[in-house]
């Protein structure tokens, strides 16, 4: 096991991961990476058909044109989410052509892919490389993925990819509507999902680019997310996803008291800060409670007159309405959640797909997230300074994915409404299981029990004094769970191998994430 | 012999907060605990302990005791281990008593009691929070809400929450059972803190007369000096028409409520949105109230999914002089409090009058007076409680004696 550092937020990290070394996080902006971005090989037109037919009969015979071999990179998006019928079917064709020790390289993984677990125990994938959430965290949490799991948001995927920490040899990229020369859209077809943008960076970056779709359309698939210049092979299959597992029909809005009370909170807590005004925006996950909030301000929003001029996606039916009611000037989305959002984001130009290169890069000449006022998010702890931790539960085991949520921390006033404990265990620590975001960073946290603000935060203080907002203290929020559930809990006997790192957005070690004995 | 055994709680994937426990008593060989739980790494030490304190309060030397958690609070895994032990050994004459964390915020006859939510007695997961929805009070129901087989393990988990749950300020309000099982429950909720208890389906003042006499009784044997406010439930034709000696039955008695489902197949009729049969009867507890000195309060609004329908139905009720509503849900409190919140004009006539009886009374005059009319005593207290009303729905500030309303 590689040597272990203190980083500058004071958590033990590796300095190699996976055989590659490693930089500890530095502190927010301190690291400043130089030199050149990775670029794709040279193609040459002469290569591909001239009719642009670049079909071929089945994965397995585009896997092997494309060249895989064992020990090689391959990656795809998580657009289907838990309705992906693509990567499996992938992994069983490697798996018949013999191939060894793959490294998988999604945008996020999901429970769908727990097949992904027996080809990782038949040795056919050496281990994940993203988000592990459900059973394949739980695998790799308990030590038996070969290799390190490496947790990266969104914005860090594009900016792993695109300073070559990662090399991506092959791109299956599933595509609801596809023409045969490779261009490709989400927000239509059997298994539309809206936007395609996770993928975006493996098509640019990837030496080969697998188009998988089951609705082809003649030339020119229109509007093309992915564009078929960067693409070498399409794939046509009778069906590549679950409809009902990519997208609700309708998102169901929480009814739970408590949820709502605090999603109310934190209409209230936004409606009192400078910064709700005429042209503010807000990016709000699609979750019970954020979504919630969102609702409830768009009541405020209506009584006040008040206007956004974007709100960012997860976009869902609500987020829909607020644009079609006239309440924002546009829905910037990086994903699509329900079929209102697909078919928004196809009739509608003012509802645009954006991406992680757009959205979250931390190496870009700047990124949309730090633009916006307002950024609505979940956490599965929160420390007495701030840190958060989405990752792992109290447990230590790893069972979600970061996300854009790092990225998000960008935003002006960011706001994670959260009840105080969980099923007796508490939300509020002393310290956080996994950091995966610095406290400077967290600017409010709105319990069911109060709204704490982060005493950095004095322009927030001020704002909502006297406005009759529960704002209290977090670490009294804390002493009174502790009271109610019997004390602290205590923590998990974890191991010292260390199975996991979570990296900043600028692709620094910001925490490592140990064993959980079984 | 077979070994005695009691099964309490609940178990299975949809179950939350709460915790199922099998005791099986045995002759020797101590105490053998099998433990399952979703917070095994967090608490897992800490219920074992918990449960060891407890069959050690219950003077239980000798068990096998199987558990099944799914996040139970402290308190709710004592009250599972108790009824199972009480259902292992039928009378048990100790208990496993949590201490008390805090006095609840003393009660007053006169208080405001607009909202009142119901909680099912044995659903400890709907009381944690319920007092953060800040109602005016809280009812832990042991009656209707609770299956005849769980009556016992309600009384515990009530009796355990009453002791434990901070309910934010609201009045703790216990609904007993009818009869000799509510006498009953008595034992179970005056010594650990309930403020008040609603006594369902009321035809007799003399109902009230014994609960007022066994819970006075049952307060001197505790030690507890603050008196048990009554509130009695009228629901049939009977019950209606003795409203007032049921108002009348004891100074206790500070509320009279109704409950129009059993009312209304008491008459016959079906009941209806608008209401026109129960019309009579609703100005009849309210005229009763009113006659009596106590405040009348309005049943329940049953869609909890119709929020206008509520604020309507709340508005009526204010119109026709009751003074609260029943819960089923907390989303339901803030539109209460906002229906019964007095109108802008209303506050501010109101506040004049007030203002006007503070000087004459600090002039040591025996008559109020504003502008040209002489103000009767009945005015000025309706025109104080409208000011207290403003103050607790935040229409007045603490400052209200200097600002004037707009």
């Amino acid at each position: 096991m590689s040597e272990l550092v203190k980083n500058a937020a004071g958590r033990m990290v590796p300095t190699e991961v996976n055989g590659v070394p490693q930089t500890p996080y530095q502190g927010v902006g301190r690291f400043q990476p130089a030199g050149r971005k990775a670029s794709a090989s040279i193609a040459r037109c002469s290569d591909y058909p001239a009719n642009g037919d670049k079909r071929v009969g089945s994965l397995r015979e585009a896997l092997e044109k494309c060249g895989l071999r064992s020990g090689m990179t391959i990656s795809s998006h998580h657009h289907f989410r838990n309705g992906d019928l693509v990567m499996n079917q992938v992994f069983d064709a490697c798996a018949v052509m013999g191939l060894q020790d793959l490294v998988w390289f999604p945008s996020a993984s999901f429970p769908c892919h727990e097949p992904a677990i027996a080809h990782q125990e038949a040795g056919v994938i050496k281990r994940v490389e993203g988000s592990l959430n459900g059973p394949l965290g739980a695998y790799a949490s308990h030590g038996h993925m070969r290799g390190e799991a490496v947790l990266r948001s969104h914005g860090g995927r594009w900016q792993a990819v695109q300073d070559g920490e990662v090399h991506i040899d092959v791109a299956v990229l599933a595509a609801p509507t596809a023409d045969a020369f490779g261009n490709a859209t989400g927000d239509r077809g059997p298994s539309a999902c809206g936007s395609l943008n996770f993928g975006l960076v493996d098509s640019l970056h990837a030496d080969k680019v697998i188009v998988v779709t089951d609705n082809l359309v003649p030339f020119p698939c229109v509007p093309w997310q992915i564009q078929g210049n960067n693409v070498d092979f399409v794939v046509e299959l009778d069906k590549i996803g679950d409809p009902e597992k990519i997208i609700s029909g309708t998102t169901v809005l929480t009814r739970s008291p408590d949820r709502l009370l605090i999603a109310e909170l934190t209409a209230k807590f936004m409606r009192a800060t400078r910064f709700y005004r005429e042209g503010f925006s807000m990016q709000a996950g699609a979750g019970g409670t954020a979504l919630a909030a969102t609702i409830f301000l768009k009541d405020f929003m209506k009584a006040d007159g008040v206007k956004s001029r974007f709100m960012r996606g997860g976009s869902t039916k609500y987020l829909v309405e607020i644009l079609e009611e006239g309440l924002t000037d546009y829905i910037l989305d990086g994903q699509t959640f329900d079929l209102d959002g697909v078919r928004s984001m196809r009739e509608n130009p003012n509802h645009v797909a954006t991406s992680p290169f757009t959205s979250y890069n931390w190496h870009g000449k700047g990124n949309f997230a730090s633009l916006v006022d307002f950024v609505v998010l979940g956490a599965t702890e929160v420390d007495v300074d701030f840190n958060a931790n989405v990752v792992t539960h109290s447990d230590g085991l790893m069972l979600h994915g970061i996300g854009g949520w790092q990225n998000c921390l960008a935003a002006n006033v960011t706001i994670l409404p959260i009840p105080s404990f969980r099923d007796r265990i508490p939300v509020l620590v002393d310290a956080v299981t996994t950091l995966c975001g610095p406290g400077e960073l967290i600017d409010v946290v709105v319990t069911e029990r109060g709204i704490a603000i982060n005493p950095r935060r004095q322009d927030l203080l001020d704002d909502v004094a006297g406005k009759g907002l529960p704002i209290r203290p977090l670490a009294e929020i804390k002493a009174e769970v502790e009271g109610i559930v019997g004390g602290k809990p205590d923590k998990p006997a974890l191991g010292d191998e260390v199975v996991g790192v979570v990296k900043w957005v600028d692709g620094t070690v910001l925490d490592a994430i140990r064993r959980v004995p079984e | 012999m077979a070994h005695p055994v009691g099964e309490a709680g609940a178990r299975g994937a949809d179950v939350r907060s709460d915790c199922w426990v099998r005791l099986e008593i045995r002759d020797a060989g101590g105490v053998e605990l099998s433990l399952r739980s979703k917070v095994m790494t967090m608490y897992g030490r800490a219920i074992r302990e918990q449960a060891a304190r407890g069959l050690a309060a219950l003077g239980i030397a000798h068990a096998a005791v199987e558990m099944e958690d799914a996040g139970a609070l402290p308190f709710v895994l004592d009250a599972r281990l108790e009824t199972a032990a009480r259902r292992a050994l039928g009378a048990l004459a100790a208990e496993i008593l949590p201490a008390r964390r805090a006095a609840p915020t003393p009660s007053a006859r006169d208080r405001f009691r607009r909202s009142r939510l119901y909680l099912p007695g044995n659903s400890p997961k709907l009381m944690l929070n319920a007092g953060l929805h800040r109602p005016d009070g809280v009812i832990l129901d042991l009656e209707d809400a609770v299956a005849p087989a769980e009556k016992d393990a309600a009384r515990c988990v009530v009796r355990n929450a009453l002791r434990v749950v901070d309910f934010g300020g609201a009045e703790l309000m216990v609904r007993i059972n009818q009869g000799e099982r509510g006498l009953a429950d008595l034992d179970w909720i005056v010594p650990h803190g309930a403020q008040m208890v609603l006594i369902p389906k009321v035809e007799d003042p003399e109902a009230v007369r014994d609960v007022d006499a066994r819970a006075a009784e049952i307060a001197a044997a505790a030690g507890r000096d603050e008196p048990v406010w009554l509130m009695p439930i009228i629901e049939s034709s009977l019950g209606a028409l003795r409203a007032l000696a049921i108002a009348t039955a004891s100074p206790n008695v500070v509320a009279l409520a109704i409950g129009l489902e059993d009312y209304t197949a008491d008459l016959g009729v079906q009941r209806t949105a608008e209401g026109t049969e129960s019309f009579w009867m609703r100005g009849q507890v309210i005229n009763a109230a009113r006659a009596a000195g106590i405040q009348p309060i309005d049943t329940v609004f049953s869609d909890v999914a119709d929020q206008e329908g509520l604020r309507a139905s709340v508005l009526e009720a204010k119109r026709l002089g009751f003074d609260g509503k029943g819960c089923i849900h907390p989303r339901q409190i803030a539109v209460v409090h906002e229906a019964f919140a007095p109108e802008a004009a209303e506050i501010e006539k109101a506040r004049r009058i007030v203002l006007a009886f503070e000087e004459a009374a600090s002039r040591g005059l025996g008559v109020v007076s504003l502008g040209s009319k002489m103000i009767d005593p009945p005015v000025v207290k309706r025109a104080q409680h409208t000011v207290q009303l403003a103050l607790a729905t935040g229409l007045l500030t603490e400052n209200w004696r200097e600002e004037a309303t707009s």
